[in-house]
């Protein structure tokens, strides 16, 4: 019988011929990421008794989630982080400034395909655009991989979520994924290795389908996938840090659930307050006011976004009490939007330009939301609270929507600029 | 068997509710981290909470982020087991690595209410309310190994040890 992707995955990182769902196998990661929760699980990793970590590069650590430092404390834990990377020798540091962890470590070389990559961040299943196997672990379980680079895993039951058709501007992968997430709820893929195949999957660029596989969290999957083909190669010319072998689903493999999706039928979609699943199309909101825009995140902060803003935004201006946030996913890509005018529009249109790094999106710092306020945002969370106060409402769009409704103030179908 | 007070919450609660994101970087302590605990969801839950409570959720428990502090500001506020029809993949980790039992059961979280007692049975994979006995399937024995260690630190520095 053939095997899904996790399967195949799993069981040859097991070094096992044939692995079953809900067999659980211990194995060692290639690469594991911590962010600025490295300080507290250093700590953790200090109550287990080792000294040194056992092998210091397998650790990619990035200062991303309230950078600079905002307040006294923050830039303690940075400091402890910086001593902790220089006491153990690990290479594979990234301080503040060079981009959110989930751009950098694609953009540095590690997101391989036929990898296995743990991350003690949830939205670590973003490199299964990439075609590796990239799964969320908690703090404590990160420590343990400093002592022993080694973790125990349950092979997942699989989804396979087959787009037909083609999007077509202003639709973007961001509506697409909402759609999915709004059909099956947000622990719809619970547990499961979710693979997305299928000609619109196919059509994408790399940055598309990282908000597939970033979002796949929020349908409470383990991880997401999409095969790797010429476009991830092309991507990782210049980047690789070393060799990689491509893992494919065998033909045979058995689904739990196949689901099907039609893209050319696609509108733009929208979550609303306060759950990711709570979609409708974004006629269907249209009118609601709003006072903050934030166009960013690991989720759509790449150049791609910010160009389709730009396109939007190009001889606009956003409207009056409105603030729109711009946030670019890393420097390399703030460098690229610099050259080509991207930054240069949307600065001029009204927009606010932050450094790279995760920004407003966790509440912590750099515009958090006051009672009553709303925000359009093209991060991949709207919980209660998440942005600041709890009496604050997050509307979750495309980065054609965020752009469209800083023009009007009020929630607006991308397509009337179009 | 152990009896406890039920909390009683709703489906899809997430880790933001359970402990907001505004805390997760300050260097905190257990006990501090407690008194944040369901902060956004129910404000009064942090300081009437007594040791050897039980949480009654529905669907999804912990879904959102990997933080562990959801599962460690729980434990430290004295809950002594959270049951759930499901749970999120990494609140489910997470709890199991800090010592704090989840139980996924299918049946019976809709008829227990907030203060009515339940008992519950770990080890024999039962659940009790009202006279009724409710069956979960038994964990793993290496996921059980954890927890019957107090978590896995200190799980994985006695494995060491060895
Ligand atoms: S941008 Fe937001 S979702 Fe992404 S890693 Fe940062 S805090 Fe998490």
């Amino acid at each position: 019988m053939g095997m899904t992707f996790a399967q195949k995955i799993l069981a040859a990182k097991a070094g096992l011929d044939s692995i079953d769902v809900g067999q659980i196998v211990e194995i060692e990661p290639d690469v594991s990421l911590s962010h600025d929760n490295t300080a507290a699980i250093a700590k953790t990793f200090a109550k287990i008794g080792v000294s040194n970590v056992k092998d210091p590069d397998m650790f990619v650590i990035v200062l991303d989630h309230t950078v600079p430092a905002s307040e006294e404390k923050y830039a303690q834990n940075h400091k402890e982080i910086r001593e902790f990377v220089q006491m153990q020798g690990i290479r594979r540091f990234y301080d503040v400034g060079v981009g959110i962890c989930h751009q950098v470590l694609p953009e540095k070389g590690f997101a391989l395909p036929g990898t296995l990559i743990l991350g003690s961040d949830s939205h670590t299943t973003t490199y299964g655009a990439f075609g590796a196997f990239a799964a969320g672990v908690g703090r404590s379980e990160m420590a343990v991989l400093y002592a022993t680079s080694r973790i125990w895993l349950k092979t997942p039951a699989s989804f396979k979520i087959i787009v037909r058709g083609k999007l077509s501007d202003p639709v973007s992968a961001k509506d697409l994924i909402l759609n999915i997430i709004g059909s099956i709820g947000a622990d719809g893929a619970l547990y499961k290795s979710v693979e997305y195949t299928g000609e619109a999957i196919d059509d994408m660029s790399i940055g598309s389908r990282m908000v597939l596989c970033n979002m796949a969290i929020e349908m409470g999957a383990k991880n997401g996938y999409c095969a790797p083909d010429k476009k991830t190669f092309e991507f990782l010319v210049n980047r690789a840090e070393g060799e990689y072998t491509s893992v494919y689903p065998d033909d045979d493999a058995v689904y739990e659930r196949v689901l099907e999706f039609d893209a050319s039928a696609l509108s733009p979609q929208i979550a609303r307050p306060h759950t990711v699943d709570n979609v409708c199309s974004v006629k269907a909101v249209a009118g609601t006011p709003i006072h903050q825009a934030l166009l960013g995140t690991c989720t759509n902060g790449r150049l791609e976004d910010l160009r389709i803003a730009a396109k939007i935004l190009k001889g606009r201006t956003v409207a009056n009490g409105v603030r729109l946030l711009v946030l670019p996913a890393s420097q390399e890509i703030l460098l690229e939007a610099l050259k080509e005018g991207v930054i240069d529009t949307l600065v001029r249109a009204g927009g606010l330009l932050l450094n790279p790094g995760c920004g407003p999106c966790l509440g912590a710092h750099q515009g958090v939301l006051a009672p009553g306020e709303a925000c359009i945002s093209t991060a991949n969370r709207n919980f209660k609270g998440r942005m600041g106060s709890r009496d604050a409402e997050t509307y979750l769009g495309s980065p054609a929507t965020v752009a469209a409704s800083a023009i009007t103030g009020v929630i607006t179908d991308p397509r009337e600029f179009f | 068997m152990n009896k406890g007070r039920v909390w009683k919450y709703g489906d899809d609660v997430n880790t933001d509710v359970i402990f907001p994101g505004k805390y997760t970087y300050q260097p905190m302590e257990p006990a501090e981290m407690a008194e944040h605990s369901l902060e956004d969801l129910d404000p009064g839950f942090a300081k009437a909470v007594q040791p050897g409570d039980i949480i009654v959720a529905g669907k999804n428990f912990g879904c959102g982020s990997s933080r562990e502090q959801a599962a460690t500001c729980l434990k430290a506020s004295g809950v002594a087991a959270i049951i759930a029809p499901s749970f999120s993949r990494l609140f489910f980790r997470n709890a199991i690595n800090s010592g704090l039992p989840v139980i996924e059961l299918a049946q019976g979280t809709d008829d227990m209410q907030k203060g009515d007692l339940v008992g519950v049975d770990f080890a024999a994979g039962k659940v009790e309310h009202n006279g009724n006995i409710y069956s979960f399937p038994p964990l793993p024995p290496e996921v059980l190994a954890i927890l019957e260690d107090g978590g896995l630190i200190p799980h994985v520095k006695k494995v060491l040890s060895k």
